[in-house]
């Protein structure tokens, strides 16, 4: 019995090499989404960090529109424009001339829509859909060497910068009074940012690229108030879910990406349950002292 | 209180900072930090201009004469955008004294105080100030911009006062957990150190921030508005803290609201209404006519759009 429930989990994997590449490309984008998940909501800017990763759309359709289906004009183009609508945000936030959170909302109203139009131009609905919502079961070999590339890239920054990148989002004028480096971390973090999201669109589209960063790491901050534990919950939580989506995808014939989101969406359903739960119970408590 | 002098907590909490600094990056931090100390010494100082954060090996040399620490500004302002927070301010803060900022809203003071701290870079003018150069100016912002929901604990808060001597990569000196435990005993916290600041109450925030300035140790300490959430007694004990760094040689400038402690505490004023009023001593500054003045410089016709400044 148990044996069949091992082979029921374990068995989709040992059959397809798309499968197990497609796991290994969610593993290592969860290793890398934990820590910035939780920076991004640490800081307050899951907006901004949503708004980025559809303005990777625009150069990664132009990249589509020159190259075709080629990693490396995806990703370039991703890039570039993701870092453009960083400076740009920055930018309008510094002038003051409209709330900042309209500006964003702009952002991503106009890249969306640009990206789209520009592949809708060239390619088939099939193209928009797999720039939309991505295809995690088409990940090659290349775009998964790309992928951990980025993860252990961002990994080992993070670990090396996390004392300041920490210290910046919780009190950038502390930092900048004692140093001035400040900006510098700021602009180091929204790169991470903007590549990770290159790397998770190859797998799971401009819509839902922000899901696996944002979702595991939401989930975590239910559990626990203290950093480290809250990103190694957030890495845990993201590699559950990929294991759930993948294999409820498998099984039940649906798409995969939207089946792994979905898998976080639970686990943070359930996360926010039990933190009200709690919460409730330690006003319960004080009440009673 | 009765725990710092205890060394069984001490000792727990001295290893319990060492894990928040960082025990499993700690490797890598430190192949970075000997990497950087293979550079030359200007690539050094470049970096720790520029990217470590204030680290400055010549900062344990101890600290020189506190005489130097006054701050003189020439024809300084800001501006936002087309509108000044304030302007042409011309006068000095001078070494080892105790300035209150007051004025409406919206009148500047906390863009000034930014300013003086170095966050804020002036539009015109310029700010000469020797501690300010040295990184060793000390800033304590208003409450409600520090996200108090910030995964953080007390005495994480508290040792980031010490970032001068570790910077952004570098292993935190041996002393470090003991001068945070001093500092937290010094502001009555040692009972809390080990909780998040989410659960402090707004006046044990307030005294766990000016543990951080007490590590910072800084020539010059700026407050914006350092007692302006606090109960009487919280505001009490605080205030002392203004009047030793003051003794010890240091140059402080609080911007305040509340005249009569003004009066009673504080020798010097800076009466600023987008453009100074008043700047000297606060029985002259604080003159009716005066007040006035700067009152009338701020009401309308723009007087609805002015609290957004400050």
């Amino acid at each position: 019995m148990s044996g069949q429930f091992i082979g029921f989990l374990t068995g989709p994997f040992e059959s397809f090499g798309f499968m197990r590449i497609a796991l290994v490309a969610c593993f290592a984008l969860a290793l890398a989404n934990g820590p910035i998940g939780t920076l991004l909501i640490m800081r307050r800017e899951s907006l901004g960090g949503n708004v980025l990763s559809h303005a990777v759309m625009p150069g990664a359709a132009l990249g589509f529109l020159y190259a075709g289906y080629s990693l490396s004009a995806l990703t370039l183009g991703g890039v570039l424009t993701g870092l453009a609508v960083a400076g740009l945000a920055a930018l309008t936030a510094r002038s003051r001339l409209q709330r900042q959170d309209s500006n964003l909302i702009a952002f991503y109203l106009v890249s969306l829509s640009f990206g789209v139009l520009i592949v809708a131009a060239r390619g088939s609905q099939a193209d928009l859909m797999h720039v939309l919502f991505g295809t995690v079961l088409a990940v090659d070999v290349k775009a998964l060497v790309l992928i951990a590339s980025i993860s252990s890239l961002t990994m080992l920054i993070v670990a090396a910068l996390y004392r300041p990148l920490a210290v910046e989002s919780f009190d950038p004028a502390f930092l900048r009074a004692v140093g001035g480096g400040g900006g510098a971390f700021r602009a180091i973090f929204i790169m991470l940012v903007v590549f990770n999201l290159v790397a998770s669109f190859q797998a799971f589209g401009t819509l839902l690229a922000m899901g696996p960063m944002l979702l595991p790491a939401a989930a975590a901050r239910c559990w626990t108030h203290k950093v480290w534990p809250m990103i190694a919950l957030a890495t845990v939580i993201g590699m559950a879910a990929a294991v759930a989506g993948l294999l409820i995808s498998f099984y039940a014939n649906l798409p995969s990406g939207p089946a792994i989101v979905m898998g976080s969406g639970m686990i943070y359903g359930i996360s926010l349950l039990a933190a009200c739960r709690t919460r409730l119970k330690a006003t319960q408590l004080w009440g009673r002292q | 209180m009765a725990n710092s002098s205890d060394p069984a907590p001490r000792r727990r909490s001295a290893s319990d900072l060492l894990n928040l600094l960082g025990t499993a990056t700690a490797p890598l931090r430190q192949s970075l930090a000997v990497s950087l100390s293979a550079l030359g010494d200007n690539a050094q100082g470049a970096f720790a201009r520029h990217f470590d954060s204030g680290y400055d090996p010549s900062a344990f040399t101890g600290h020189g004469p506190r005489g130097e620490g006054g701050i003189a500004v020439r024809d300084l302002s800001v501006r936002y955008g087309e509108r000044y927070a304030f302007e042409d301010l011309t006068g000095e803060f001078p070494p080892g004294s105790l300035t209150a900022v007051i004025g409406p809203n919206g009148a500047g003071k906390s863009s000034l105080l930014k300013t003086l701290a170095g966050i804020i870079r002036p539009t015109a003018g310029e700010i000469i100030c020797a501690a300010l150069a040295r990184h060793r100016v000390a800033y304590l912002p208003q409450q409600d911009e520090l996200d108090r929901g910030f995964p953080i604990s007390v005495v994480e808060l508290v040792a980031l006062g010490g970032w001068r001597d570790f910077g952004s990569v570098r292993e935190p000196p041996d002393d470090l957990a003991a001068r945070v435990c001093e500092a937290l005993a010094a502001v009555g916290l040692s009972t809390v150190m080990d909780r998040q600041i989410a659960e402090l109450s707004v006046g044990q925030f307030q005294r766990a921030l000016f543990a951080r300035l007490l590590m910072q140790d800084a020539d010059v300490i700026l407050l914006d508005e350092p007692f302006a959430p606090l109960d009487e007694s919280t505001t009490e004990d605080l205030q002392h803290f203004l009047e030793r760094w003051q003794k010890e040689g240091r140059t402080v400038v609080a911007v305040l609201h509340d005249l009569d402690r003004v009066r009673r505490n504080f020798p010097l004023t800076l009466l600023l209404a987008r453009s100074p009023i008043a700047w000297g001593d606060t029985s002259l500054s604080l003159l009716a006519d005066n007040l006035a003045r700067a009152q009338k410089t701020l009401l309308p016709p723009e007087g609805g759009r002015i609290g957004r400044v400050a």
